[in-house]
């Protein structure tokens, strides 16, 4: 199948981009989307052209390396499935596709599709995580979960960290992002001591990195590869609400605040 | 050159605890007078990362990607082992240790794999303190499942995802120290030599993906966490930039490389579809619990699977291993694969597979308890073939998938370059000549969270570490080498891609040196690895600048790299005249065409020497003693 492509090219952070026309004449249907851009970079190497920049690892989903809005859609057209998963036999012969990087102040472009999502990794550095040292872990069955925490606390740990509901909130927000990992471990007994202190340092972060607000326009669960649920965000709004209007006092503990 | 192990004495199942006693350890106050460098944020570098952090040494962490969270560790599916014996149904410290041993081939030593079996029990311990959301049962405890080589349930699972959890888990542990100022984290930075001073290794010289800036970063003590080198044969089910460029530098400064030709081929991978497939995907292994194999009993049956009678299937794996059937092992069930294939029975056109085919289970249960069992997994296949499994049999076929071996270390975990330790994959300790499935897991976390941490201190406990920083001579020297390559590699302007060249590396191994070998092959693969090696250096075209972004130019390095690598791949297969586990020398097969094993001469671990270009590999050897496993002949039949 022939497809035109009409690529975002920039050369660093600071140069002016561009969307660059190429065309692909000779391209299967069975070729990952990732695969039409190692053909093009294959095609721009022999001319002794520079080959288009694009983040991409694992190839199966999972690693989050990967992500371009596609026509519009982060990772493209296919539900639940990263660009990497994409197949081009969902694109018609002829079909003109337009490809560009995830657009957000605080995912900066780095070159061509490649983005900086330093930021993500800032957020968990606040808060993201459980105070849990190396070898002072009780033994595993020892505070039995519920199926339905474990169930629930996993949906929300599926998150891959690619940004695409980043790239599809008109406010850039990273809400799903965060409440992703806060409902993860909020959801789990381990997490409850800081269940709340959490959540305030990394909602704090994410303002500090240049993410706007969520105004429940749904687009990032929309565009999510691992469909990850709006109901996170309703239960970090809940977290985040009890935490700074009842903050406790001095000494005492936050579960005990309520 | 003298291999020693220091394997502790003592009973086996004391070695270990004695050893933590004996071991010196590094005052709290003086911890943090102590550099370490982590190179890799997988299972084994982010736990070790986190853990020497925690326990106040001052750590730099590197990742070629662009978040520690992304390393290969995340695709594992299935599992992780430990020995909990949570279903009562008998499982101890021992059969996880002896199931290790055995399923390895008896490849490995028998020390380092009994502490691993002992520490798995903590490792779940910590991973639920971390809020790993591990699966559980509606009483709210941990749910196992079985995998294969083993007859107890004993492996913890967090969906299809448990390396993506585990990895998240050892990430953030990460994340509190990087948040904590104890670990400097640098993404996008690349290892590209290892620096020796004194004959101890003392830091690395790095590229900065991003600006293309050469740096040097030097410290008391450097780990490597590297992953391991399937991707030398292209297509593998391998992240793309996995590669073997840190531990193949290190051994070229000196450190040993241990059984390169031990490589694990998966079964159940989606099929190459053309010429441009650029990696293979895995489908999980407990396919096979329910999907029947076969292929046309014709060669080159051209028609479509539903229209072939069953009694013109041939069930192959049915037929010759009558008790075990469609669940031997990996090793196994590869080989047979390739044979069919290569005897004209492949039912991928132009191509190789074999049909795994769910006909006789979806009429046996219906179509909704294998929607329940599978449904994600064939969703997964639907999204890349196109074919609905539901009503045609998967096409499935071997893909280069894990390698057991790496560079050779210590039961401490440390080369025989002073204060250069390896863990994870990029080592070669614990799994032989075979790997079970859900072990990798557990050794990469064993390995960083509970071992390492102890054996580095009793190293910097007793080293003599003159102060030096990258200013000292012997960076200057490495910096100019790899500036030197870095320029050599932009300045052939030949015509072939870096791809090109790789693909035909990798096409050529799997030819020569993957799920079957023989002499002939692989003596003809050095003369053609040699050849298309000094091609590389005259016909590649790389592009662009060193002061850049440059994707093409980081894979020509590791590119480069693996053209060196794979000759020594097949020097080691070539030397071991047997077949064991991975490695299946056909001249050495049973009547009936299974693997034969050769304990009187080849009972050991082959440690490589690199002796500069051109010249070959020299061989030490480190024999293995097997006292506690009894040394058998595996049998499926």
């Amino acid at each position: 199948m022939r497809l035109v492509l009409h690529i975002w090219r920039q050369a660093g952070p600071a140069a002016r981009g561009a969307f660059v026309r190429y065309e692909v004449p000779d391209v299967s249907p069975d070729m990952s989307f990732l695969e039409l851009l190692d053909v093009l970079n294959e095609r721009l190497v022999a001319g002794k052209d520079e080959p288009v920049a694009f983040d991409h690892d694992c190839r199966e989903g999972i690693c989050g390396a990967c992500g371009v809005v596609i026509n519009g859609r982060p990772h493209g057209p296919q539900r639940a499935t990263t660009a990497c998963q994409l197949h081009l036999r969902r694109f018609a012969d002829g079909d003109e596709i337009w490809i560009e990087p995830w657009r957000a102040r605080a995912f900066p472009v780095v070159k061509d599709l490649v983005v900086d999502r330093g930021a993500f990794d800032a957020m968990v550095q606040a808060g993201g995580f459980i105070t849990a040292r190396t070898g002072s872990a009780p033994e595993a069955n020892a505070i039995p979960v519920p199926k339905r925490d474990a169930d629930r606390a996993m949906d929300a740990a599926a998150c891959i960290g690619c940004g695409a509901c980043v790239a599809a909130c008109p406010n850039a927000s990273a809400m799903l992002f965060v409440a992703a990992k806060a409902s993860h471990l909020g959801s789990l007994p381990q997490g409850q001591p800081e269940r709340y202190s959490r959540v305030v340092r990394m909602v704090d972060a994410m303002d500090a990195a240049g993410f706007g607000a969520c105004t429940n326009h749904g687009e990032c669960m929309a565009a999510c590869p691992k469909e990850i649920s709006l109901d996170v965000i309703a239960q970090l709004n809940r977290d985040l609400i009890r935490a700074t209007i009842m903050p406790p006092r001095e000494g005492k503990s936050w579960v005990g605040s309520a | 050159m003298d291999l020693r192990a220091n394997i502790p004495d003592g009973p086996i199942e004391q070695k270990w605890e004695r050893h933590r006693f004996e071991m010196r350890l590094v005052n709290p106050a003086n911890k943090r007078k102590f550099e370490i460098i982590v190179v890799g944020s997988g299972l084994a570098g982010a736990s070790a990362a986190a853990s020497l952090a925690e326990l106040g040494y001052r750590v730099s962490c590197f990742c070629f990607q662009d978040s520690p969270r992304r390393a290969h560790s995340i695709a594992a599916q299935g599992g992780i082992n430990a020995a909990k014996n949570y279903q009562n149904d008998g499982d101890s410290v021992w059969r996880l240790f002896y199931d290790t041993v055995k399923g390895g081939d008896f490849r490995s030593r028998e020390a380092n794999v009994h502490r691993l079996a002992e520490i798995s029990v903590d490792i779940i311990d910590q991973c639920v303190a971390q809020g790993v959301p591990f699966a559980r049962e509606y009483g709210g405890l941990l749910a196992n499942r079985s995998f294969g080589g083993a007859q107890v349930s004993r492996t913890f699972y967090a969906r299809g995802q448990t390396g993506q959890q585990l990895l998240l888990g050892a990430y953030q542990a990460l994340s509190r120290q990087i948040g904590l100022g104890q670990v400097t984290m640098y993404p996008r930075t690349e290892m590209l030599d290892l620096v020796v001073i004194d004959g101890k290794a003392r830091g690395i010289v790095v590229r900065d993906l991003v600006t293309g800036r050469i740096r040097s970063h030097a410290a008391h003590a450097v780990v490597l966490a590297t992953g391991g080198y399937a991707n030398v044969y292209f297509l593998s089910t391998n992240a793309k930039g996995c590669n073997v460029t840190a531990t193949w530098r290190a051994a070229k400064r000196g450190a040993l490389f241990a059984n390169p030709c031990f490589t694990q081929i998966h079964p159940t991978c989606i099929p190459a579809h053309g010429p441009h497939q650029s990696k293979l995907t895995l489908m999980s292994e407990s396919l096979r619990n329910d999907g029947r194999i076969w292929v046309p009993q014709q060669q080159g049956d051209a028609r479509r699977p539903g229209d072939i009678p069953d009694a013109e299937r041939d069930y192959y794996l049915e037929r010759l291993y009558p008790s075990f059937g469609n669940l031997v092992p990996r090793d196994v069930a590869s080989r047979r694969a390739k044979d069919m294939c290569d005897a004209g029975h492949s039912v991928v056109p132009q191509g190789h597979g074999v049909y795994l085919d769910f006909r006789d289970a979806i009429q046996r249960l219906g179509r909704p308890a294998i929607a329940e069992r599978y449904g994600n997994l064939f969703e997964m296949y639907q999204r890349i073939t196109g074919e609905n499994p539901y009503e045609v049999p998967m096409r499935i076929y071997p893909a280069p998938h894990y390698t057991m071996g790496g560079l050779w270390v210590d039961y401490n975990l440390m080369s025989n370059l002073e204060g250069l330790h390896v863990i994870g994959e990029a080592n070669f300790s614990d799994h032989g000549a075979n790997r079970l499935g859900a072990s990798a897991l557990m050794q990469g976390l064993a390995d960083g969270y509970f071992i390492l941490p102890y054996t580095i201190g009793d190293y910097l406990a007793q080293a003599t570490l003159p102060p030096v920083d990258a200013t000292h001579a012997a960076f200057r020297q490495v910096e100019a080498e790899v500036n030197e390559r870095t320029a050599r590699l932009l300045g052939v302007n030949g015509s072939t891609s870096v791809d090109g060249f790789h693909r035909q590396l990798g096409r050529l191994m799997w030819d020569r040196c993957g799920m079957s070998r023989n002499r002939d092959g692989l003596e003809q693969a050095i003369v053609a690895i040699r050849e298309l090696r000094e091609r590389f250096w005259q016909d590649v075209y790389v592009g662009g600048k060193g002061e850049d972004l440059n994707q093409a130019l980081e894979r020509a390095g590791r590119v480069a790299d693996f053209l060196e690598f794979a000759e020594v791949m097949c020097e080691d297969a070539l030397h071991r005249e047997e077949s064991c586990g991975g490695h299946f020398r056909e001249e050495y097969q049973t009547p009936d065409g299974e693997a034969k094993r050769d304990d009187s001469r080849f009972s050991y671990v082959a440690a490589w020497e690199w002796k500069g270009a051109g010249a070959a590999p020299q061989l030490h050897q480190e024999p293995l003693a097997f006292e506690h496993v009894h040394l058998a002949q595996r049998s499926y039949k």
